[in-house]
């Protein structure tokens, strides 16, 4: 098992796009989570503000290149081939998945608890300067208060999921263009629905059932009573997303021919 | 021995013009099954997805009463029509007597004031104002109206003065013209004239009553020949829009405008010879009740207090917006497929076939991009003018009244968002030709397009300006092309992307992912020529 997941590393590392896109990745992250927050005007009368989900507003569109390179770790092999060779070389073909799974899964943690420092560290600092501070009544924004560390980290695993979710997927159809596609539709269609419907009731399950507004969950520190799931079981959402795709590709690969 | 004649195809000779190159992309296009079925993917889930919002936004009101606990659920009503067809709000103080023929009214208004709420509700039935806050709203009005009769939407022509806009003229509720600025006080009083020649109303306005100047006239078709004329007094609710995140938010309440009015003079035949006050108002407007408003009168002196805006009504639901919520499902996959149609052949080594065949890269390009923007052009027609009505139909039989947007409106819709699809599917065949990396591309041109509409539109993101600046440069500008309600200045209102309100007008949003297409497949046609395929 650890020369199926040296010889997955080995690819991975080797492709030249993987550094400048976890690389931007954790850039997008971080700026667009400082463009928010240096972008917050607050009456003096206060606003309803959560510190925490401002700064790490970046990873909505983080979560899209850490998409990519989940993507393009299964469906980069199918266009160009490689996949028969990959498969001749470890038939048991769960063990190439779970290799793959275990080696984008890693990179996207290293990259996104860059990602997420960077963005809490830049909140933090802006934030201050924009009056969301302990002298205007909001917590301020430190690692060592818990809800804000379980965003931190939840965020981290948020994408995690994503690239397992993103995995999974091209699993399934394949080719790069249709699975991108798929989990793009995945994330976005459901908030987008979501904010059509006008029934309370289907509002609400559509928020519940929504792979992306439901893990996004985890990064709410304030109001948590207005939330249709807790931050944990919305992480869980994505985390049964993730799962399911996973199993579905595991088994499409294992009866499918290459 | 015999010579044998060299081969010679059978095939006619044909020049090698844009339609064989044409034809060729048609015939890649159409034999690839996964491209066909994602294109009927496409308009399946336009369709689908409208239905399906269309019959899970339940919209009912109930009167819960201690009398009547569990009242039947009614369907939403309707707000009134005015006379062009649109949805108007139309609550106001009305002092009236019946004018019979032509003839004139003429004012002066030596003040307005008002009241407002700033918590959503007023008083107590016997003492509605109480805990209200005194100061007049910038749309709050007073002045003089002739008006078709007391059913709310009918036609009217009025001059009046408001809170902060100056004197203005506004008829049949989306014409309004400006004339003297400046707010009305004691010390500067205005005069104000209306008057009335068969369909004609003709608005003066006068700071001394002695030099009047013509602000504007109005044709109101079909004016009986006896109208109903006299004083009128109305202000729009209170409300705060929060600039910070929390995007659409507003709060606030309903609010009172009261106008001094003296030298009060009638021409023409007024066959009532005296006034009548009445509160114009449905139950669910936005305005105090009618015990809060009123009128006193002392000789030629009179003060006329009222609630609620004769208006345009802003606070409607933007039902075509609703039905087509599975536009976004619909571009995703045409991007896919827009995206495929380029890297396939990189993929596949097809390209250098197709290069080898048409050796002037640009035409190819051209030639891809003109296939393509038909195909989808022609899906998304199919798409949206079956969804419109469907989801209309569903939506009403949930009780949603139904935004009524026009003919015109209505196939700008249907050809927008069918061009909308053909734009980005060109966009997606740019991208993909530029970055040659089918994940990549799929990425950049749906991150460009669907989020910034997404990050847009759900309140509590980001900040309003931030969310104007993103509907207005970022090729998701383009959903404009959908918007069916219409802005109007004289109404204050959170005009935002949440609530179906784009910043630029429907053809400049398209005309913006046009231009990010153009700019796309300009760098595409120069890398194709500059690279080695």
């Amino acid at each position: 098992m650890t020369d199926v997941v040296h010889a997955e590393w080995t690819k991975l590392r080797t492709l030249p796009g993987t550094g400048w896109l976890l690389l931007a990745a954790a850039a997008l992250t971080a700026a667009v989570g400082a463009i928010a927050a240096n972008a917050v005007t607050c009456p003096a009368g206060g606003c309803q503000l959560d510190p925490a989900k401002v700064s790490l507003t970046g990873i909505e569109l983080g979560q899209v290149v850490v998409a990519i390179v989940a993507v393009t770790v299964v469906s980069g092999e199918y266009s160009t081939g490689m996949i028969r060779l990959t498969l001749a070389a470890t038939p048991r073909r769960w063990r190439v998945l779970t290799a793959k799974a275990a080696v984008a899964g890693t990179v996207t943690l290293a990259a996104g608890a860059v990602a997420v420092l960077a963005s809490v560290l830049a909140g933090s600092l802006l934030l201050a300067r924009h009056g969301i501070s302990p002298a205007h009544g909001y917590e301020a924004l430190s690692l060592g208060d818990g809800p804000v560390l379980r965003a931190a980290a939840g965020s981290v695993l948020y994408l995690v999921l994503i690239a397992l979710l993103s995995l999974g997927v091209a699993a399934v159809v394949r080719d790069s263009a249709v699975a991108i596609g798929v989990v793009l539709a995945l994330l976005y269609l459901f908030p987008i629905i979501s904010g059509a419907v006008t029934s309370p009731a289907w509002h609400r399950h559509l928020d519940q059932l929504s792979p992306m507004t439901a893990g996004l969950y985890i990064q709410a520190t304030t109001n948590l009573r207005s939330l249709p799931l807790t931050p944990w079981q919305g992480l869980g959402v994505l985390a049964a997303w993730a799962a399911g795709a996973m199993l579905a590709g595991a088994l499409l690969l294992r009866f499918r021919d290459a | 021995m015999s010579v044998m004649a060299p081969y010679q195809s059978e095939q006619r000779v044909r020049r090698d013009g844009f339609g064989q190159l044409l034809w060729a992309e048609w015939t890649k296009f159409r034999t690839v099954r996964g491209w066909v079925i994602g294109l009927l993917v496409a308009v399946l889930l336009i369709v689908g997805l409208g239905a399906f919002t269309g019959v899970n936004s339940q919209c009912s009101v109930a009167d819960v009463t201690p009398q009547n606990p569990n009242p039947p659920i009614q369907a939403c009503p309707s707000p009134p029509t005015g006379p062009g067809g649109e949805w108007v709000s139309d609550s106001f103080y009305f002092v009236r007597q019946p004018l019979a023929g032509d003839g004139s009214i003429t004012v002066r208004l030596t003040s307005l004031t008002g009241l407002y709420s700033t918590h959503g509700g007023f008083g107590s039935p016997q003492n509605p104002t109480a805990g209200m806050t005194p100061g007049v709203q910038p749309w709050a009005k007073a002045g003089i109206i002739i008006k078709a009769g007391t059913r709310q939407g009918s036609a009217y022509a009025a001059m009046m003065v408001t809170g902060s806009h100056g004197v203005r003229m506004q008829w049949n509720f989306t014409h309004d013209v400006a004339g003297l600025a400046g707010k009305v006080s004691a010390d500067s009083p205005r005069w104000l004239r209306l008057a009335r020649s068969g369909d004609v109303i003709t608005g003066y306005d006068s700071a001394d009553g002695t030099h009047w100047t013509k602000v504007g006239t109005a044709t109101l078709a079909g004016l009986p020949s006896t109208a109903q004329a006299g004083l009128f007094a109305a202000s729009p609710g209170y409300s705060a829009n929060s600039t910070s995140l929390g995007g659409a938010s507003s709060t606030g309440g309903p609010a009172l405008a009261t106008g001094t009015y003296d030298r009060v003079s009638r021409l023409g035949t007024w066959p009532a010879g005296r006034w009548t006050g009445q509160a114009i108002q449905a139950t669910r407007d936005n305005a105090l009740p009618a015990s809060a408003q009123g009128f006193t009168q002392a000789g030629d002196r009179f003060t006329v207090t009222g609630s609620g805006d004769i208006a345009p009504s802003t606070d409607s639901i933007d039902s075509v917006k609703h039905s087509l919520a599975g536009t976004f499902a619909g571009l995703i996959a045409v991007v896919v497929i827009g995206v495929m149609f380029i890297t396939a052949e990189y993929r596949r080594g097809m390209i250098r076939t197709t290069l080898a065949a048409s050796p002037r890269r640009g035409r190819v390009l051209a030639a891809k991009a003109v296939v393509l923007a038909v195909v989808v052009f022609a899906a998304g027609l199919v798409a949206a003018a079956v969804t419109i009505p469907l989801g209309e139909h569903l939506l009403r039989d949930s009780g949603n009244p139904i935004y009524p947007a026009g003919v015109l409106t209505m196939t700008r819709i249907v050809v927008g968002t069918a061009a909308l699809l053909a734009i980005s599917a060109v966009l997606g065949l740019a991208v993909g030709t530029v970055l040659r990396r089918s994940a990549g591309a799929v990425t950049v041109v749906i991150a460009g397009l669907v989020l910034p509409y997404l990050l847009a539109v759900t309140p509590g993101i980001l900040p309003v300006g931030a969310e104007q600046w993103l509907v207005r440069v970022t090729p998701a500008a383009a959903f404009a092309v959908q918007q069916s309600v219409v802005q109007y200045h004289q109404v204050d209102t959170v005009y935002a992307a949440g609530t179906g309100y784009f910043p630029l007008a429907p053809w400049a949003g398209l005309a913006v992912l046009c231009a990010w297409t153009a700019l796309a497949l300009a760098l595409a046609v120069f890398l194709l020529r500059r690279r080695d395929a």
